[in-house]
């Protein structure tokens, strides 16, 4: 089992390396967790994670500026059907666009869009910053023997965008933040958390090592 | 439904911390990869690293350690001090920080605030400012920017200074009140209220922590969303857990996941 992060110059590449190197681990997973902007490396994964930290247009610019690795990307996830986890804006990314600052195509893997977020009560501070628990839509192996619900386990989140996709069914898992804020997305092979698993301690680690595990 | 936060903050030099830890069960109370892993482990909500490290020629001492702390723990980091350019950002994170805190550098240059934002995104800078009251007791209260450990007035207000960095793309506050930092006497929680009721993005109140009722005078009445403090943690007179009972009981919604991480990764 071999799993590639993606570096495009973007992102908390060392800290989901570290989260996703202990999963495997405890997973009993032997294979190489690497960090690469190679797109051979992605071509050959068997598992792919996309993570993100920044401004939409910029981490597409960075992603852009990688030689060959949207075609490497289009190759393995889109057409080759390996596993996908996109994280925060690594997870917006799969949205046809992007509204943060300006308009920026996403890679359009799960159509929507990326907005703003409005939450209803005004006193509530943009960007949403924090723990926060996960409203569960449908079962998914990601979620295995993960506790759920207003009682459940915590995730960080921080960001001040969400995707909204077009078709409500490829929402997995909603926070409430002033309203359902989109948490996790899912679509086949794809799937995208909002918030930073390589962060949330125990709630992060298992939905690594259920990410692993998982067989779509 | 959003918890409030609680953030140990550690003042690091030249690599390791000072003041100093007193953790139970800690072999090395300088070292601050062993007192982040303590707190990753105690349940601590974010952990903030402040590199008060006076030469330049340290900063990789610095990044060595929020290397170490990121392979050891599972939740968000901050580190400000001494943070200049979008390169000491990008190095900062590419070892393992999650946000920067920018002080000095905002104070100097509030554009710096809106580059750094495009390029890293508004979530990942915090804007920390050390406020000091130069209002007198029967004026209306003014609060002005200090730099220099508070020695240095700037002649900003801080309200104002705050509204301008959130329009230049903070995505944080971090408000610090030098007339409290180190008192135990509690918030300046006129100060913190006044910012938290200004801008839209989240405030961490900080200085002056002496009681776990301090923690939540902060959320409750300073209207921040995390409470930032050190010595009551690190000298062991509370834990995180104790903290989070407290302003759970006082009506604060708090996150108390179990933990299954000691800092036993290998």
């Amino acid at each position: 089992m071999s799993l590639a992060i993606i570096d495009y110059g973007s992102g908390n590449l060392r800290s989901a390396a570290k989260a996703c190197e202990r999963a495997a681990r405890e997973g009993g997973y032997t294979g190489a967790v690497s960090v690469t902007n190679d797109p051979e490396v992605v071509r050959r994964a068997d598992r792919i994670v996309l993570p993100g930290v920044g401004a939409f247009a910029d981490c597409r610019a960075g992603l852009d500026a990688v030689p060959g690795m949207h075609a490497a990307l289009d190759e393995a996830v889109s057409a080759g059907g390996r596993p996908f986890l996109g994280i925060c804006v690594g997870m917006q990314l799969l949205a046809a666009r992007g509204r943060e600052k300006v308009v920026t195509d996403g890679l359009g893997w799960i159509g929507g869009e990326v907005r703003m977020i409005e939450p209803a009560d005004p006193t509530l501070k943009v960007p949403h910053m924090g723990w926060n628990t996960l409203d569960v839509r449908r079962p998914h192996a990601l979620l295995a023997g993960v506790p759920t619900g207003e009682d459940g386990l915590h995730a960080y989140f921080v960001h001040s965008y969400h995707f909204v996709p077009d078709d409500p069914a490829d929402v997995l898992a909603t926070t409430d933040y002033g309203g359902p804020v989109t948490a996790i997305v899912a679509r086949g092979t794809l799937v995208g958390v909002q918030f930073h698993p390589e962060k949330s301690q125990t709630l992060g680690l298992s939905l690594l090592r259920n990410f692993l595990a998982w067989r779509p | 439904m959003l918890k409030a936060r609680v953030i140990p903050c550690l003042d690091v030099k030249d690599g390791r911390v000072v003041k100093g830890v007193n953790f139970v069960d800690l072999r090395d109370a300088g070292d601050p990869v062993e007192a982040a892993a303590a707190y990753d482990a105690a349940g601590a909500d974010e952990l903030c690293f402040l590199d008060i490290t006076a030469s330049h020629e340290a900063r990789g001492t610095l990044l060595d350690v929020v290397e170490r702390t990121a392979a050891l723990c599972f939740m968000p980091v901050t580190v400000g001090g001494g943070i200049r350019t979008n390169d000491d950002i990008r190095a900062l994170l590419l070892a393992g920080a999650d946000k920067v805190s920018i002080n000095s550098a905002a104070v100097a240059d509030r554009s710096f605030v809106g580059r750094a934002a495009d390029k890293f995104g508004n979530q990942c800078i915090v804007v920390s400012i050390d406020a000091k009251r130069v209002s007198g007791p029967h004026e209306a209260p003014r609060w002005e920017i200090f730099t220099h450990g508070g020695r240095k007035a700037t002649g900003l207000d801080a309200l104002s200074f705050a509204a301008d960095v959130v329009r230049l793309g903070a995505g944080e506050l971090l408000v610090t009140s030098m007339d409290r930092d180190g008192t135990k006497i509690g918030f300046d929680l006129p100060l913190t209220r006044a910012i938290a009721d200004r801008v839209s993005v989240p405030v961490i109140a900080s200085g002056g922590v002496g009681t776990l009722d301090h923690l939540v005078e902060g959320i409750r009445d300073g209207h921040a969303t995390a409470v930032l403090a050190a010595s009551i943690f690190h000298f062991g007179t509370h834990t995180i857990a104790e903290a989070k009972a407290h302003m759970a009981a006082a009506g604060i919604p708090m996150r108390r996941d179990p933990s299954e991480l000691s800092g036993a990764a290998a």
